[in-house]
């Protein structure tokens, strides 16, 4: 095998690998607000060396122009971080609770008093409830 | 050799979606269902690359680039189905 298909060869694993990677984070993490992690960012860069391994081989190994697997990346690329973010609203209108250590825990409730129809703790009424 | 490893890959990315439909099974909530979903579209598409690379032939990559976009739009349109209770209003 020369360089080339070498490197091939090193990209496709690794690109597996962090596929499955992202699939262990899913079934690994404890809740959904860690668990958006693994799918959105490990697979995508596994996704990411398949793609590039593949236009590699298209390209120099087989010497024929073949721009499909760009156009999959860049369109994977663009729509991975939309679905984040629509998933994330989701699990933030359904209040999903949060595992427990996670960090400012106190401002899902200040919202939820907010959604409930009450004012914002303001420092007078802080003061009194000292 | 280049087609044995891209098997092994094969086989990776298959125990993967073996994975992202347990976890699809269990998830405990909406949320948690659909990213399964989503992650098992990817998935395909990375096994689709795969099986392009080792049957050499373009023709796979048109499917990935259909299934990468049915794949957005739907997960899309369930969340704007979940977060609104409609999905074109």
């Amino acid at each position: 095998m020369s360089l080339l298909e070498w490197s091939i060869a090193i990209l496709v694993m690794a690109g597996a690998l962090f596929v499955l990677l992202g699939s262990f984070a899913l079934i690994k993490l404890p809740d959904f607000y860690t668990r958006l992690h693994g799918p959105t960012k490990a697979t995508t860069l596994g996704l990411g060396s398949l793609v590039l391994a593949s236009m590699l081989f298209f390209n120099f190994v087989q010497q024929q122009l073949s721009l499909q697997q760009f156009l999959i990346a860049l369109f994977l690329f663009i729509s991975a971080p939309v679905t984040a973010y629509m998933l994330i609203k989701v699990a933030l209108h359904q209040k999903l609770v949060p595992m427990l250590n996670t960090r400012h825990q106190d401002l899902m409730k200040q919202r939820d008093n907010l959604a409930k129809g009450n004012d914002l703790p303001t420092v007078e009424k802080l003061a009194d409830s000292d | 050799m280049l087609n044995q490893i891209v098997l092994v890959a094969m086989l990776v990315i298959g125990f993967a979606l073996l994975l992202n439909l347990w976890a699809l099974l269990r998830g405990p909530s909406m949320p948690d269902r659909l990213l399964a979903l989503d992650t098992m579209y990817i998935n395909s598409i990375a096994l689709l690359l795969c099986y392009g690379i080792y049957s050499v032939s373009n023709l796979h990559f048109e499917a990935a680039l259909l299934v990468a976009m049915l794949g957005f739009v739907s997960t899309v349109a369930v969340c704007k189905f979940m977060l609104r209770g409609d999905i074109i209003e």
